[in-house]
């Protein structure tokens, strides 16, 4: 399986795939709306404008009132999907969502792109590392990370189906195009990638990537990851986690994200509770990004396989 | 008995059960609750074409969203007398297990309720956007949404004020409780609004002024905002009241924006409000 994953032959963004997704869901969802704010080319989102122009709200740079003009529409049986940058879709605009969307239990779908230090040379302003962490702690809102293009276009059509809140979380970069087109998109529902022995490893997002291209470079080495891709952070796929560190008894997270808040806090706690494994966790430590490329900041942020690789062994050694 | 003096009935009882729910509860927003008593009954029991067989998209009705949230007694009240839930549940305000939080919420289901509110500058949106929904689904009904005057301090508010303009939101009829206090203080002393009346104007919102504890001038208000909406604005009734109003102690003082009385307090209020249709 690592080598079918490994051979892609495409890159595109996730947030291609999230402009995509939004289009071929309104073409047969007639209740989907779409809401941006001034962020309509980044987000990918001009082949829905342009197929449905009156399903499409333009907010300008005004990310509150999008957030409660889209519960309002909510609450007259739309399902819209509000487009902006995952950091103005999360920090600026928390109390908006706490309130008005979590609180009130509206079907907004908050989608974000440029999430995590790969959106780059914008530097830290931009490169929103917490926000999973504030999605998640709202109750009832589901949080999901997909990995590449074609689970964000899957996750974006899927997301529809969910009765609730959701915070889609993708990103700006292009990125390999290795997950294949026929795995379908469940909600909390994580992904067996590759079955292993020796150390469960956890990644969601861009990381998955790179933990595909670390569990390679572990198998020449004698060592054997099970790679499983979480998807939805929240609600959390425990059984999968669970059989898998019951059977490994070790595990390795990876995100691009801060350490406290993520992925990996959320697969510790449930661990902590049900199953104590020795951990290592791959992701931002208490930091804020740069401006610099894409590769340079996960090299220099400690995000790239070779990071992974080094907490596998890391991991195996405790 | 006239339609005017039923109204002014009702609106003496509403106040009566918001200082009693104040009273039982010893806390929450007894001013601007008794300020807003008028224009709400006047929404409630007159104007608004709505169904207590509550529908939570408001489908075919108009829709009333409460931005400034904590006059939730009011809202309360006026909910039970026009028979979204029994008028005996206004007793369970803000007590454990009780659907009558202290500001509103739909999280416990409770009937009339389409949003939360209470964190300031936010109800207005959502009312645009019930607003832009009632348009995408051919309901001609309109939208009504109340805030307060120191709730326009908030920057969420004037992003709301632009994007209905531009959009053209038409079905929208705004209501600022202009009381000019606020928990600090007057407004003018907390933060001053300046010229109101030439700021929504100049954000593209059709603008008219009335007195909000006048019963025949609230009725001949909204029929008045009704007639300016469907032309490509939406439309502000910037509302004088007095906060308090009907209570002469509390009147004209925010002193009494978010207080309890006491016992003594609660007769001689009550002994200023007339029992007209029954306490709960």
């Amino acid at each position: 399986m690592l080598e079918k994953l490994l051979d892609f032959k495409d890159k595109k963004a996730t947030r291609d795939g999230f402009g995509d997704g939004l289009y071929e869901l309104a073409k047969s969802n007639s209740k989907v709306v779409g809401l941006c704010a001034d962020l309509a080319g980044s987000l990918k989102m001009n082949k829905f404008i342009d197929a449905f122009p009156e399903r499409f709200f333009q907010c300008g740079v005004a990310e509150a009132n999008m957030m409660g003009t889209a519960a309002g529409l909510a609450t007259g049986g739309f399902i819209p999907y509000t487009g902006t940058f995952a950091n103005f879709s999360t920090g600026r605009v928390y109390d908006q969502i706490r309130q008005s969307i979590a609180y009130s239990n509206k079907n907004v779908k908050i989608c974000a792109s440029h999430a995590g230090i790969t959106l780059g040379e914008d530097g830290a302003t931009h490169q929103i590392l917490e926000d999973m962490g504030m999605m998640k702690m709202l109750p009832g809102m589901a949080v999901v990370n997909p990995c590449d293009y074609n689970q964000t276009k899957a996750a974006t059509i899927a997301i529809a189906e969910h009765d609730g809140p959701v915070y889609l979380r993708f990103g700006r970069p292009g990125w390999p195009i290795f997950m294949p087109e026929d795995i379908p998109f469940e909600l909390g529902k994580g992904i067996l990638l590759s079955e292993g022995r020796d150390v469960t490893l956890i990644a969601t997002g861009h990381m998955v990537w790179e933990s595909v291209k670390a569990a390679k470079e572990l198998e020449s080495r004698g060592i054997s990851c099970e790679l499983i891709n979480i998807h939805t952070i929240k609600p959390l796929d425990e059984q999968i986690i669970l059989d898998s560190a019951s059977k490994t008894g070790k595990i390795v997270t990876a995100e691009e994200h801060q350490i406290n808040g993520g992925l990996g806090e959320s697969v510790a706690g449930l661990c902590a509770r049900k199953l104590p494994v020795p951990m290592e966790m791959v992701a931002v430590n208490d930091r804020f990004g740069e401006s610099g490329k894409p590769p340079e900041l996960l090299k220099k942020y400690g995000l790239d396989s070779s990071n992974v690789v080094e907490a596998v062994k890391a991991v195996i050694e405790r | 008995m006239d339609k005017i003096d039923q109204l002014q009935k009702t609106a003496t009882q509403i106040r009566r059960d918001i200082v009693r729910m104040v009273y039982n509860a010893s806390s929450g927003h007894p001013g601007g609750s008794l300020g807003c008593a008028d224009f709400l009954t006047a929404l409630y029991f007159s104007r608004m074409k709505h169904n207590p067989a509550f529908q939570m998209d408001g489908k075919g009705e108009d829709v009333f969203v409460l931005s400034n949230g904590h006059i939730s007694p009011l809202f309360y009240s006026v909910l039970a007398r026009s028979g979204y839930f029994e008028l005996d549940e206004l007793k369970t305000f803000r007590e454990i297990d009780s659907r009558l939080q202290g500001h509103p919420a739909t999280h416990e289901g409770l009937p009339g309720v389409r949003v939360a509110t209470g964190s300031l500058g936010q109800g207005l949106s959502v009312a645009v956007g019930i607003a832009l929904s009632k348009r995408l689904a051919g309901d001609d009904r309109y939208v009504y949404a109340l805030t307060g005057d120191g709730e326009l301090q908030e920057g969420q508010i004037w992003e709301a004020l632009m994007f209905s303009a531009h959009h053209k939101i038409d079905n929208l009829i705004v209501t600022v409780d202009w009381n000019g206090q606020q928990i600090d203080g007057p407004n003018d002393e907390v933060i001053s609004l300046g010229d109101l009346r030439a700021k929504w104007e100049a954000f593209g919102w059709e603008t008219l002024e009335m007195n909000g504890n006048d019963m025949a001038e609230v009725l001949s208000g909204l029929d008045d905002a009704k007639k300016r909406a469907g032309n490509g604005k939406p439309v502000c009734i910037l509302m004088k009241t007095e906060m308090g109003f009907g209570v002469d102690f509390m009147t004209g003082t925010h002193k009494w924006h978010g207080i309890a009385p006491n016992k003594e307090q609660l007769d001689i209020a009550l002994g200023q409000l007339e029992e007209t249709l029954g306490d709960f």
